[in-house]
């Protein structure tokens, strides 16, 4: 079962329009890598110099991986890993 | 009535957009915000034109990014600026004012001057339904705002909120769904939705111009002084905005040429001890806000962890020469009732927390005593009773009798408590 990375709606046209892509990876970078090999307009998105941009947010299965092991995170089958703009709220 | 929105704008890179119900640029997920033609406003605003107006937000339309009048919450804003002698004496300070939005209409906070913009905005845009993630006062603004204009609601909330927040928003017969989370887990949910559903989310999608409302703390403010700005102005920070918006509004007035000299008013911001990424990231050098996982406080309102406008909040107070600090519960409980005995005004936590903030940053020399300071005040302390209902004595019952009356002005409670 691979992993299903979300990816939000005005993203989607640099993933050929998909709500959700079909990945493997052992952690979220390499998850993130994978995401780069099929569609490099959108990892080009969510880095700078390396980075991830300061108003980008990366969930595991709902939990913000900043508080997890950030993009050292492992993964396995199954799991969900959205991709969030930073700009909601208060 | 001309409509002065040139479009949405990105916050990072700056690239323009059309109106629409868009919160983020798709070069790099950066915040959009509306892009006003100010050259043109400055055209056809006056404060003759201003003053003739209703004493309502909307007075300043032109400077808010609706297309023609307001069609839900005409009569938000235009609360009081209050004269705070008896406070500025117990603080030893010469110049205070509150900005009361403890008593803004119809849900006792600022929150409906967001509100007010975002749900005439969502109309205009065509949705029928709304929502928001909130930590209470929206939620209570959404649900009664939304009923008003006769719009389906779905409200999301952290599920351990006071009380009284939770009814206020059932009352006006929104959806309201408690989330199993912190409020950032609630905000993380909520862009899903919005990215799943077509609704008016009013701090997600609807968000650059949602904000926007509440520059009109600021356009009243300046115009309550007399159409100047104070030296000083304290806020409480929950997402980061708000100080934010009362610099843009200063900075808008004089841009438009309703102030006659350059605003140079210090921005300062408070937040809870138990949820400080605010002011953990100011007080040690950040650029940015540092996440708190696990709030803890009872300033509910302002618990969230992970706030969408920290890295500007931090930057409206460095760059204005202004500060910031953070308040413990007790803190914050003793400055509610301060601000009721002193100028017989409840405010909620959140009050509490603006103002044992104002009280250390004067303690610390950052704010000079002699200087005018004006702080703002966002809800109500109705909402939050739980917060001092152990620090008010008990009052005693007697009963309808002078002498038992009379012991009571004798101190002599214990034998007339029946």
């Amino acid at each position: 079962m691979p992993i299903k990375v979300q990816i939000p709606q005005a993203m989607r046209q640099h993933a050929d329009g998909q709500a959700n892509v079909d990945l493997a990876g052992a952690n979220i970078k390499e998850l993130l890598d994978n995401l780069g090999a099929k569609h490099p307009n959108i990892v080009a998105r969510i880095f700078e110099n390396g980075q991830v941009r300061r108003f980008v947010n990366i969930y595991l299965n709902d939990e913000d991986v900043r508080y997890l092991d950030n993009l050292q995170t492992a993964t396995k089958d199954g799991d969900v890993v959205a991709i969030i703009p930073a700009v909601a709220g208060g | 009535m001309n409509d002065f929105v040139r479009g949405l704008k990105c916050r990072l890179c700056g690239k323009s957009y059309p109106k629409k119900p868009l919160n983020y640029c798709e070069d790099d997920f950066g915040p959009l915000e509306v892009d006003y033609d100010y050259d043109a406003i400055r055209e056809v605003i006056n404060r003759g034109k201003i003053e003739l107006r209703p004493f309502n937000m909307w007075r300043y339309r032109e400077l808010l990014p609706i297309d023609g009048e307001p069609t839900v919450g005409p009569l938000v804003g235009g609360t009081p600026l209050v004269k705070a002698d008896r406070l500025a004496e117990a603080l030893g300070i010469e110049n205070l004012w509150i900005k009361n939005d403890a008593v803004n209409f119809p849900t006792l906070s600022f929150k409906d001057r967001v509100v007010s913009v975002a749900l005439s905005k969502a109309r205009e845009f065509g949705f029928t339904t709304v929502g928001c993630a909130s930590t209470g006062n929206l939620a209570n603004s959404v649900a009664a705002n939304a009923a008003q204009a006769g719009m389906q609601s779905y409200i999301f909330v952290p599920h351990d909120l006071e009380a009284a927040k939770i009814l206020n928003t059932i009352v006006y017969g929104a959806n309201l769904i408690g989330i199993k989370g912190t409020y950032d887990d609630v905000n993380r949910l909520c862009s899903q939705v919005a990215d799943r559903y077509n609704w008016g989310m009013v701090n997600v999608n609807l968000r650059p111009f949602y904000a926007e409302g509440s520059k009109t703390v600021g356009y009243e403010i300046a115009e309550q002084l007399g159409w100047r700005t104070p030296q000083h102005v304290v806020s409480p920070m929950a997402g980061g905005s708000l100080i934010g918006k009362v610099h843009k509004a200063f900075m808008e007035m004089y841009k438009v040429g309703l102030l006659d000299k350059e605003p140079r008013c210090k921005i300062y911001g408070a937040q809870a001890a138990g949820c400080n990424p605010i002011i953990a990231g100011l007080k040690a050098g950040s650029e940015t806000h540092r996440p708190v996982r696990k709030p803890n406080t009872i300033a509910k309102s302002l618990a969230i962890g992970d706030p969408a406008d920290g890295y500007f909040a931090i930057k409206v107070m460095k760059e204005t020469g202004g500060w910031g600090d953070d308040a413990t519960d007790a803190e914050i409980a003793d400055a509610m009732l301060l601000l009721a005995r002193t100028e017989g005004i409840f405010a909620e936590t959140a009050g509490g927390v603006t103002l044992a903030v104002t009280k250390k940053l004067i303690d610390a020399g950052r704010i000079p005593r002699n200087e005018e300071i004006v702080i703002c005040i966002t809800g109500n302390g109705l909402k939050t009773q739980d917060a001092v209902a152990d620090l008010v004595e008990r009052h005693p019952v007697i009963r309808p009798n002078i002498d038992d009356f009379e012991a009571v002005l004798n101190g002599k409670r214990e034998i007339v408590l029946v």
